[in-house]
């Protein structure tokens, strides 16, 4: 008896040391940081510690770090599909450097210590040269030290609050400058209503914290005085609006208000069947959500929602041909791959993101040359993309953030958005946001000389010039 | 009557694949990992030691709870409510140790900055000091162990009751906690660790170290709760799960050696939550959410409700098990381990160990079978082609 | 505010004025009586999306056309088409496009919608108010009141006092005079001031209060806006009597609030009650019964839209057996299955349901994907009655608290008044003394977990109305049904009535006070502590040799 759990110890033992010895493929170039002593070192220098090279040659592997169960499986899922649909896409075209792309696919669940977990496992064990994925801000903050340790690169597609730029992560995904300004902006405007006072409603968490905080701040440079703004939170998956629309109805009479929703997906739902059952009138109260797209809209109503707003740097009601090219592209892989709810998906803004963001990842190591991180690092900085959004959006190379369109959409019943306001042309995004008093001194520049995300002064001696923001 | 061979070699059996689990977490893996070059075959790599120091922590956890439900038989829900304390204590103790390095350069950690906090709340003071954090890890939980159970067994409440009010519990922390302004961090928790006792947390050889701290966090774990049920205590702690009125008659009191298991519980939680968060990198509210505590139990009863190794066995096994799914079969996981969770219940009431213990017992019983048959001079020529004896690599 | 409003008056209609003018002189065609409505329909036809304002303004100053009302009417309701010969077409009462201006058919002519987005809603709605004043229908015109209320202007004035004149119904009258004293607020006269107040003050409207305020206050000089010191008293003791009211009002409101979320937490309770309470199982699945009664909704909706679009504002009516079946179906099969083999061992039975939980959710992602789906509410739910003044109740929430009554009494009924209740009550009181007595004893704990379930679907269904269906819909509402369900007491059903409804109330009256969250935490607090106060329960049932399990 005692010889068999021997046994079966040490085969325990070796088994997993053998699930690992396979993985562990010979050492050609290992990355030491060590040797990078270009001007382009980043400033945080440990010692990279072994991950196995990538290979010359066979399929070039490819993370795809989205939760495909639990509370986060709702908005992720589409962006695991877009990701597979564009990697099809490139390899019918032949690939990139000529070999075909193989995606590695994750389920972190939902779960934030396993999305570290399997960043790492993705890096370490399968080798992948980028990684796209997260969504929610712990998510990306769970991984960022696994990405800066490992070298590894993540391209994230949400929209986020900022106050962030990574040596190791293109953000594809709006930053507040490029979502919540413009759309307080339009608000604020005659077409958008003369919105005097304000109702900041979002969930307890970093974004809506952070957003509001900009905003609050924007707004007062504005000349909106605190009596007129309202900021209210309420927890996660709370359903019951009832109380919060009636205050904001106590709230609102005597000036033109406007509510500011960063409202977190699952709760907008209840939050706008009080609001319509309430009788508030989009023309009335107006109600600009950043969290609210197509997907959303496919699991509500919408004819109540009819005039409220959202902002986005992609709409799938954009009437480019490029678009129209998308969304065929996107029928027929919901259709071939027998996707559930077949000819009811929607594109919506973060898939858009995916698109642009893998598509500038093949272009850079085209470009490049390898799939050598730091090189692809140092191609995708200017790389430009004709998106479906129908404008040519680049990747600002000192912010590792996207140049993009902002638009101002409203609510039809048939769960769509019509566009009534839209930016010239792409704005650069803000990484440290200049009405944070904290932040307006920060420098997100990762060229020479300042190459750092987050300082106020360069890493290279005799840097005088302010950065341009 | 002389015990069954099967059951008695259980019984040793049990310690030394603990033994050699703690060995492996403890010695083996961290030290192979740091000695051996990295181009070495035997050489387990720096996500297998993230990973296995992980799992030997949920493992302390199992442990735990194995103590209050498998031998006082307290089915308690909030367990993971106890190993998010003894975690925050630790990100706490982290976070402090970011110092001006965080990313608004500032001494407070960065969610008070953009939450516009001018200085420390009373509560973060303290935390500076590392054994103050390990102290708090272990006397957080313990204290809302003590007063909660003290509360609670004094009414008698039992049962699914209990397990229905720890839930309630781990729930309204959990609500308490994804506030902002209680100052934990929110839903971000807290995060972007950067060293812990000086030593950089991104060096494989502190992870190495942690791994094998938590294979000692195991070992010690383990013999105390072997020590307290193998003890007179335990024995009172077996009687009062089997029969609690028959015990207070006897003139034991069960509210104290209840509360006792509990706390002690409560402390091991705390220890294992204080190991996991530095190697994991983050901590926050969502272990608290009563799904995580139901998942404890499941572990327990999974690998063997009532034997220590058991629940060693069974947060191993669901673990891992998880942590290969979602990799393997990312869309069918959750089938997976649904259907393990429901054919372990209904058919195997004591888990993965008994299972194990009993194919193992067959073997034995096969071979008195054999023997006895030959004695009587009967041709038994069939080797039994033993499944349960796997061939040896 | 101490401008002269009637010099105000005069300068508003003389801008209005040179607007009409401007207006025609962008549109570029001379203006002729008769040919008015005409003229800016053609404006409208030309108009860039920039203009569209413009043109509905134009269309809106055109006196004593009734067309004009049908035109606009058309516009919001996506109904109107342009074409760029300067035809305005609109749908006709059979469906088909005709011209707005002499209702000829329309031919093939290429046509364009026109954006309509809330800049033209804020100009459309107003006017189009104004308009139906002169409705027909008594509602009507009484949303045309409220309407022109929200915001009024001067010249929404002098049309509310043109149908006062000749209005007769009487609800509509008091509030056209409503409208009416809230705009003599800001009248020059210090006499119909104070009447302005006074009628204010009767109507008691939350929305006042605003106006009411601006009389009182007082600037740093320390000037009053207001001249008038009696109109200030005055003003004040109005205010502070609103206040109070506004007061009384928030707390019955909060109160109502408080039932409607306490018909919630009743409907998902109830099953709940029935299979732990009756059974002492504890269903950890329970809250994936309430998602399948919502999936079994949708799919009810999705098939009457494709087979019977008729009726298909009756698809709920429809869905409740729907959903109530297929969950007892479900429920029972579980209970076949898995559930039997662990009587007695209620702390393996959370464990394994826990499991199923997690199979079922697994199940339904893979076959509906893993985003929500759309349930509309059906029309005659949508909207709401106003209670008091400003306190909405929306109709799907008043049906979800009568559902729950409905769904109580169809419980009371079958287990006091069938046979299935009788036999279901002695199993649970003397399970071996009832099988003495020939009760199938495996039978009878079927249909009970087969009636618990589906009670949870029914629970579905009126979640699907309120809320977000998706494959994670149950994880929200399980830990609130046990707390319900304990509280209670086990046994007695009335225990979870009083329980669901006392725990929804005080979350409600806290919520203003301390938020969401804390209030939260306040009524799970309160629970553990009544709890351990009471461990069986608030109604617990006294039976012969049974423990707390």
């Amino acid at each position: 008896m005692r010889k068999w759990f021997m046994v079966l110890a040490a085969w325990c033992q070796l088994g997993t040391a053998a699930c690992d010895k396979g993985d562990a493929k010979p050492m050609e170039t290992a990355k030491p940081a060590e040797s990078t002593a270009t001007a382009a070192a980043p400033t945080a220098a440990p010692a990279a510690p072994a991950k196995p090279a990538t290979p010359s040659t066979g399929p070039i592997k490819v993370g795809i770090l989205h939760s495909l169960s639990g509370t986060m499986a709702i908005s992720e899922t589409s962006l695991r599909d877009v990701a597979l649909m564009t990697i099809n896409e490139i390899n019918a075209k032949g690939g990139v450097l000529g070999r075909k792309i193989e995606p590695v696919v994750v389920d972190p669940a939902s779960n934030w210590p396993l999305f570290a977990e399997k960043a790492r496992e993705l890096l370490q064990k399968d080798a992948v040269s980028a990684v796209f994925g997260c969504w929610t801000s712990v998510s990306r903050k769970s991984v960022l030290p696994v990405f800066e340790e490992l070298n590894g690169l993540l391209f994230y597609p949400v929209q986020y609050e900022g106050e962030e730029s990574s040596y190791n992560v293109f953000y594809t995904g709006a930053a507040p400058n490029q979502q919540a300004i413009p759309a307080v902006e339009y608000l604020m405007s005659e077409k958008g209503g003369g919105a005097k006072r304000f109702v900041l409603l979002g969930t307890d968490y970093v974004y809506p914290r952070t957003t509001n905080k900009i905003l609050r701040y924007f707004l007062h440079s504005k000349g909106v005085t605190d009596d007129d703004i309202k900021e209210e939170y309420t927890p996660f998956g709370h359903s019951d609006y009832q109380t919060i629309v009636s205050e904001i109805k106590k709230f609102a009479p005597g000036k033109r208000t406007a509510v500011i929703s960063t409202i977190n997906g699952d709760s907008n739902v209840p939050f706008y069947k009080e609001l319509a059952n309430q009788g508030l009138k989009a023309q009335n109260i107006p109600v600009v959500a950043f969290s609210v797209g197509e997907e959303e809209l496919r699991g509500i109503d919408a004819k109540p929602l009819v005039g409220h707003l959202a902002a986005w740097n992609y709409f799938m009601s954009i009437p480019t041909p490029e678009n129209k090219a998308f969304i065929e592209e996107w029928r027929a892989y919901v259709k071939a791959q027998n996707l559930p709810d077949g000819d009811k998906r929607v594109t919506n803004d973060p898939m858009e993101a995916t698109y642009i963001g893998m598509h500038m990842w093949a272009q850079a190591v085209d470009q490049a040359g390898t799939t050598d991180v730091d090189a692809v690092r140092q191609a995708i900085g200017y790389q430009s993309f004709r998106s479906p959004s129908g404008f040519d959006i680049t990747m600002d190379a000192k912010n590792h953030h996207l140049h993009k369109p902002v638009f101002i959409g409203e609510v039809q019943a048939n769960g769509q958005f019509q566009v009534v306001w839209k930016t010239e042309g792409p704005i650069r995004a803000q990484a440290w946001s200049p009405f944070i008093p904290e932040s307006a001194k920060k420098v997100a520049d990762w060229t020479y000389p300042w190459v750092c995300g987050n300082c106020t002064e360069g890493k290279y001696p005799g840097t005088t010039e302010v950065a341009k923001r | 009557m002389r015990s069954p061979v099967g059951l008695r070699a259980l019984r040793h059996a049990d310690v030394f694949l603990v033994v050699t689990v703690c060995a492996a977490v403890a010695v083996a893996i961290p030290l192979l990992n740091v000695e051996l070059p990295e181009t070495s075959a035997l050489r387990p790599s720096d996500f297998l030691v993230t990973l296995v120091g992980k799992l030997t922590c949920y493992a302390i956890v199992a442990v735990a709870m194995d103590l209050v439900w498998g031998y006082a038989g307290i089915l308690s829900l909030c367990h993971g409510l106890f190993f998010a304390l003894g975690g925050y204590a630790m990100g706490m103790y982290l976070m402090r140790s970011i110092g001006t390095e965080g990313m608004y350069r500032s001494a407070l950690p960065d969610f008070m900055v953009f939450l516009d906090w001018k200085e420390l709340p009373w509560y973060w003071h303290g935390f500076e000091h590392f054994t103050f954090a390990i102290a708090m890890a272990l006397l957080a939980p313990a204290a809302v162990a003590y007063v909660f159970g003290f509360f609670a067994f004094r009414s008698r409440i039992g049962g699914v009751y209990f397990s229905i009010i720890t839930q309630a519990l781990t729930f309204a922390a959990m609500l308490l906690f994804f506030r902002n302004n209680t100052g934990f961090g929110g839903n971000n928790g807290l995060t972007d660790f950067k060293r812990i006792l000086g030593y950089s947390l991104r060096e494989p050889s502190t992870r190495a170290v942690l791994c094998a701290a938590s294979g000692a966090g195991l070992a010690v774990s383990y013999g105390l709760c072997r020590a307290i049920t193998s003890s007179r205590a335990g024995r009172v702690l077996r009687a009062m799960r089997d029969a609690e009125l028959k015990v207070r008659f006897c003139g034991y009191d069960p509210i104290a050696y209840k509360l006792f298991a509990w706390t002690l519980s409560a402390m091991l939680c705390g220890l294992a939550g204080a190991l996991y968060v530095p190697q994991v990198g983050i901590i926050n509210p969502s272990e608290m959410q009563p799904s995580s505590s139901v998942e404890i139990a499941i572990w327990v009863a999974v690998g063997g409700r009532g034997t220590l190794a058991g629940a060693i066995l069974g947060a191993l096994v669901v673990n891992g098990a998880k942590s290969w799914l979602t990799v393997a079969f990312p869309t069918a996981w959750l089938y997976f381990l649904g259907t393990l969770f429901v054919t372990v219940t209904l058919l195997v009431p004591g888990g993965l160990l008994q299972a194990l213990g009993s194919i193992g017992n067959l073997r034995h019983l096969k071979a008195r079978f054999i023997r006895s048959a030959e004695s009587k001079g009967t041709a038994e020529t069939a080797q039994p082609t033993d499944a349960a004896h796997p061939e040896p690599p | 505010m101490a401008c002269s409003a009637r010099g105000a008056l005069w300068v508003r209609l003389l801008g209005a004025a040179a607007i009409f003018v401007a207006a025609l002189c962008c549109s570029g065609s001379a203006l002729a009586a008769d040919g008015d409505f005409e003229a800016a329909l053609k404006a409208l036809a030309q108009a860039t999306d920039e203009n569209v304002t413009q043109a509905v303004e134009l269309l809106g100053a055109v006196h004593d056309d009734p067309r004009v009302l049908g035109v606009l009417q058309a516009l919001q309701s996506d109904n109107l088409l342009l074409s760029d010969s300067g035809h305005v077409f609109i749908r006709n009462s059979a469906g088909a496009f005709v011209d707005a201006a002499s209702g000829a058919p329309k031919g093939g002519e290429a046509t364009r919608q026109t954006v309509v987005d809330n800049s033209v809603r804020r100009v459309l709605v107003p006017l189009m108010a104004r308009l139906e004043l002169d409705a027909a229908d008594p509602a009507v015109r009484l949303e045309a009141v409220e309407q022109l209320a929200v915001r009024a202007s001067d010249e929404d004035a002098v049309a509310l006092r043109a149908a006062l004149e000749h209005e007769k119904t009487s609800s509509v009258q008091r509030a056209i005079v409503s409208a009416l004293a809230e705009l003599d607020l800001a009248s020059a006269d210090p006499q119909r001031r104070l009447a302005a107040i006074d009628a204010v003050e009767s109507f008691g409207a939350a929305r006042f209060r605003p106006k009411l305020r601006a009389l009182t206050v007082r600037s740093d000089d320390g000037t009053y806006a207001e001249p008038d010191p009696r109109v200030r008293a005055r003003a004040e003791s109005a205010l502070g009597r609103l206040d109070r009211k506004q007061m009384i009002v928030s707390a019955a409101a909060d109160v109502l609030y408080g039932m409607s979320t306490g018909s919630i937490l009743l409907l998902c309770a109830l099953g709940l009650a029935i299979t732990f309470g009756l059974m002492r199982v504890i269903n950890m699945a329970h809250g994936e019964m309430l998602m399948i009664g919502a999936y079994a909704t949708y799919e009810t909706q999705v098939f009457f839209h494709a087979h019977l679009a008729a009726y298909e504002s009756l698809y709920l009516v429809a869905a409740i057996p729907v959903a109530l079946i297929t969950t007892m179906a479900v429920g029972a099969v579980l209970e076949r299955a898995v559930i039997r083999f662990l009587y007695g061992r209620p702390l393996e039975t959370l464990l394994a349901t826990y499991g199923l939980s997690l199979l079922l959710i697994q199940t339904v992602r893979s076959i509906f994907g893993a985003q929500n789906v759309a349930v509309e509410n059906p029309p005659w739910l949508s909207g709401g009655a106003e209670i008091f003044e400003g306190v909405v109740i929306p109709y799907n929430r008043v049906a979800v608290v009568l559902f729950s009554g409905l769904v109580v009494t169809f419980v009371g009924y079958v287990l006091r008044g069938t046979s299935l209740g009788l036999r279901v009550r002695a199993v649970t009181q003397n399970r071996p003394m009832a099988a003495c007595m020939g009760i199938s004893t495996s039978r009878v704990d079927t249909w009970t977990f087969a009636l618990g379930s589906g009670v949870g679907g029914l629970g579905g269904v009126a979640l699907s109305q309120l809320g977000n269906v998706g494959p994670e819909l149950g994880q929200s509402y399980i830990i609130d049904s046990f707390l319900v369900v304990v509280l209670g007491g086990v046994g007695k059903l009335i225990g979870s009535v009083v329980a669901a409804f006392g725990l929804g109330i005080l979350n409600k009256l806290l919520e203003p006070i301390a938020g969401a969250v804390l209030g939260k935490i306040v009524v799970l607090l309160v629970v553990v502590l009544v709890i351990q106060k009471r461990p069986q329960g608030l109604f617990a049932q006294r039976v012969r040799g049974m423990e707390s399990a």
